[in-house]
């Protein structure tokens, strides 16, 4: 790998060459637990907060079954469908981003507390919907399975042979909390998940994978990681046109 | 003991906006501070710089400036009796982590409380008869005052507000009320540090809309700088850019009040201050006699244990943490809401808020131009800013029409009312919606209640086997109906302003849950005042139980005004420092006789 500092390199380059390195880190663990006295002198950005682009380039690392991996592109692509708005989920780079998302903390659930005793009745009753007992990665790796074996045993096809208006049909059950995935899945709640997923895919920078582009952000008018308003704040109820820009520099 | 540093005057437990505004007084007078901090050193060039702060995915969505529940969390019930839920997922609970505490991600609302909200108890009475206090006492709410007044506190948020550059436009100075600053605040000696912010689209459309309905609109002051300043501290601040990255995010700009932005570039100089980073205290260690501690114990990221022994001992970590560590700490008594004994954990308070939503055809309300604490707000109905001879409950709320941001994620449910969330349907909603939404917030009074408060967790734990704070809350009636006058009133303006198909979220309509977000101002526990037997806390903020013990958050609100927090926190932390080093230091013992 080519060192950030290579002379010749550009930020865009040195973006993603240090966000590989940087991809293992997880919750704020700085190395510097520490006795300080006077300001530190240090500039350089500490390690865990660089940004850390997508994974690039490479298979899916996280989503590696291919059944699951169709059940999931066939579901994004009724959440987020291809039309005169902008492209499909998928077209967008949503399943990418998903796995790169999951292969994170985020995926290994890092923030959540997930000790004992777990109650799903009496914490549901307590927090009026289900609580969250697993990891994310641990969620989609039983979820999508059971949404195949429903699309088995109800259609005799899988998920992602259905047709358009079936699949909408499954999503809209599952969203009512009409369907039953079995004992380990609650269906609405993975359906929430999906669906939080999918859209973060397409509105998030495209520094993550998704929202190839910046369709998402072109289909809403959201001019992105600009830093400074100031020029536009009293052109109140004006058209601004202004173009989005992402966390990648252009060069 | 082993692993036993050297003494300290005053030893700080969490280094927030608090601890900062404590340890920089302290360390001023003379005194020889270690602050000890859960989370990590963060700065502005090195941890938030324009190029990584706009981030909406990590920063808003996943939180990565606060606190995990994996570190800490709390449980939660509606009731006694109940058996406690752990919170589990992200939540209204917003605990710092890291150097600048909840200070760093805040949003920057900096509101002066009024004089009614220290003196609840006694302004009720007085106004309303002793017959309506006492009635509303026999219904279960716990009124009392603070222990201080508005005037008392004047000059200590007068110098938070010059710590913190605060941008606003006076609407009370020394008794002379001023239109377009709000003529509801108590007086103030002098106008802010800098002048406030500019109207975006939907500050401009509020303001002329609550303007020709007959009240007072202003532009809600901000820890969002205007303008450059240099603060009493030498620091340098850069105005706000408007970029709508500000709550939940760092400020890349120098012009988000925060102890990074004001306090420590002056504090870490000083030779006499030293903080331990990503080190938690545990507990306060309390000498044999009980009456005092000699300092708290710690353990460090590696898991090492130690102990820092000091003279005074300042506990200024996130609300729900002060009253933990007291808890944890065996100083003074958990109160009980059968036998109404004991006082910590007594008086919690959430905050009464509600929400409407409205939409304009064909507006350009241009929403990503931002800032935390952007808005316009009307205090006719905050407070006792209105007359309550005729209505059923006291109290009121800030009703404001805001521009906090425009981030896609955030916002992605913004859409009319029956359109679908995905699907072709809600891609076509929301390129047109986007555009076109507009939001009014009802930031409401909570009023305490005996059957609200904090205790430990029977049960749950955290990561180092401690219990988890435990928290009985749901909604009180006075306060439902409190915030089903105020949210009809914001549904009259959005109305006159010409939004059609409105969204009302009032969230007091149903039992109250963490995941219920529409305020993370959560307050009380280990409440100042001047009776022993009601308030943890004497008015110095000292401690009635150990009196070299002082605490500093919005824990030690009795009540909930209808505003932000922070202001009222960062003058308390004046007030306490000083009484700690003008007086204290020379003549240890109780502030205030018991």
């Amino acid at each position: 790998m080519t060192s950030p500092k290579s002379p010749g390199m550009n930020r865009r380059q040195a973006l993603f060459s240090i966000g590989t390195a940087a991809a293992a880190t997880g919750l704020a663990t700085t190395g510097r637990a520490a006795e300080l006295h006077g300001f530190p002198h240090e500039t350089a950005m500490s390690a865990d907060h660089l940004p850390v682009p997508a994974h690039r380039g490479g298979s899916f690392r996280i989503l590696t079954d291919e059944t699951d991996r169709a059940t999931l592109k066939a579901a994004f692509d009724r959440l987020i469908p291809a039309d005169d708005q902008g492209p499909s989920a998928s077209e967008a780079g949503c399943l990418e981003f998903l796995d790169d998302q999951l292969s994170r903390p985020y995926g290994e659930g890092a923030a959540l507390y997930l000790d004992g005793p777990m109650n799903r009745e009496r914490e549901a009753a307590i927090m009026g919907a289900a609580q969250v007992f697993a990891t994310p990665r641990d969620r989609y790796a039983a979820g999508l399975p059971a949404l195949e074996a429903y699309a088995q045993a109800t259609d005799g096809a899988a998920f992602a042979a259905l047709s358009p208006d079936r699949i909408d049909e499954i999503l809209t059950g599952l969203e009512a909390g009409e369907i039953d995935l079995g004992d380990d899945v609650d269906g609405q709640a993975f359906f929430e998940l999906m669906l939080q997923n999918a859209r973060e895919g397409y509105l998030a920078d495209p520094l993550y994978g998704g929202n190839r582009d910046m369709a998402g952000w072109k289909m809403i008018g959201f001019p992105g990681a600009r830093y400074d308003f100031r020029p536009y704040i009293e052109k109140r109820g004006e058209e601004l046109n202004l173009t989005p820009v992402s966390l990648i520099p252009n060069d | 003991m082993a692993n036993e540093r050297p003494k300290a005057d005053v030893v700080i437990v969490g280094l927030g906006w608090a601890g900062s505004v404590m340890a920089e007084e302290l360390t001023r007078a003379g005194l020889n501070v270690v602050a000890i901090e859960r989370g990590a050193w963060r700065d502005t060039s090195t941890d938030f710089p324009p190029a990584v702060d706009p981030d909406e995915l990590r920063w808003h969505t996943r939180r990565e400036l606060l606190q995990p529940m994996s570190v800490e969390t709390t449980t939660f019930r509606n009731k006694t009796g109940q058996t406690a839920a752990p919170v589990r997922n992200w939540n209204a609970f917003q605990f710092g982590w890291n150097v600048g505490g909840a200070g760093t991600h805040w949003a920057g609302m900096s509101w002066r409380f009024l004089p009614w909200d220290f003196e609840v108890a006694t302004q009720t009475a007085e106004r309303y008869g002793e017959a309506r206090l006492d009635s509303l006492m026999a219904e279960g709410l716990q009124l009392q005052d603070w222990g201080v007044t508005y005037e008392e506190m004047a000059p200590y948020y007068d110098r938070f507000e010059r710590i913190a550059g605060t941008s606003g436009k006076a609407g009370n100075l020394n008794g002379e009320r001023i239109k377009g600053g709000n003529v509801f605040e108590g007086p103030r000696e002098r106008d802010y540090p800098t002048p406030e912010l500019k109207d975006t689209n939907w500050m401009r459309m509020y303001r002329e809309t609550t303007e020709g309905m007959g009240y007072n609109p202003f532009t809600i002051p901000a820890g969002n700088i205007s303008q450059s300043y240099v603060n009493p501290l030498g620091v340098t601040m850069g105005p706000c850019t408007y970029c709508g990255f500000c709550d939940f995010h760092g400020c890349g700009n120098f012009s988000k009040s925060s102890p990074q932005a004001c306090i420590l570039p002056a504090l870490m100089r000083r030779p006499n201050f030293t903080v331990l980073t990503e080190t938690e205290v545990l507990h306060a260690v309390k000498h044999e006699d009980g009456k005092t501690v000699k300092g708290v114990q710690f353990v460090t990221r590696d898991g090492e244990e130690g102990f820092q022994p000091a003279d005074v001992v300042c506990i200024t970590a996130y609300q729900m943490d002060n009253v933990r560590l007291m808890l944890l700490s065996g100083i003074g008594e958990q109160y009980d809401p059968t036998t109404m004994k004991g006082t910590i954990g007594r008086n919690y308070s959430y905050q009464t808020c509600s929400s409407v939503t409205g939409f304009f055809s064909g507006a350009k309300m241009n929403p990503f131009i931002g800032g935390g604490a952007l808005g316009v707000q009307i205090d006719d109905y905050n407070g006792d800013n209105f007359d309550h001879a005729d209505l059923d409950f006291i109290g009121g709320a800030g009703i404001m029409g805001y521009s906090t941001n425009g981030r896609p994620i955030a916002n992605m449910n913004g859409i009319r009312p029956g359109n679908k969330r995905w699907g072709s349907e809600w891609k076509e909603a929301y390129a047109r919606d986007y555009q076109e939404v507009a939001n009014i917030f009802c930031q409401g009074t909570s009023m305490p209640t005996r059957d609200a408060y904090l205790s430990l967790d029977p049960t749950y734990k955290d990561r180092h086997g401690q219990p988890l704070l435990r928290l009985t809350f749901d909604w009180n009636r006075n306060d439902k109906s409190m915030i089903d006058f105020a949210t009809e009133k914001a549904i009259e303006i959005m109305k006159e302003a010409g939004g059609e198909d409105l969204m009302v979220d009032n969230q007091a309509e149903a039992a109250w849950n963490p995941y219920k977000q529409h305020s993370s101002h959560t307050i009380g526990g280990l409440v100042m005042g001047s009776d022993p037997s009601t308030s943890a806390l004497n008015p110095y903020l000292q401690s009635w139980d150990c009196h070299n013990v002082f605490s500093v958050g919005a824990s030690a609100f009795p009540n909930n005004g209808g505003y932000n927090p922070t202001l009222t926190v960062g003058a308390l932390a004046v007030r306490a420092a000083r009484a700690i080093h003008e007086t204290y230091i020379n003549n240890p013992g109780p502030l205030v006789e018991a």
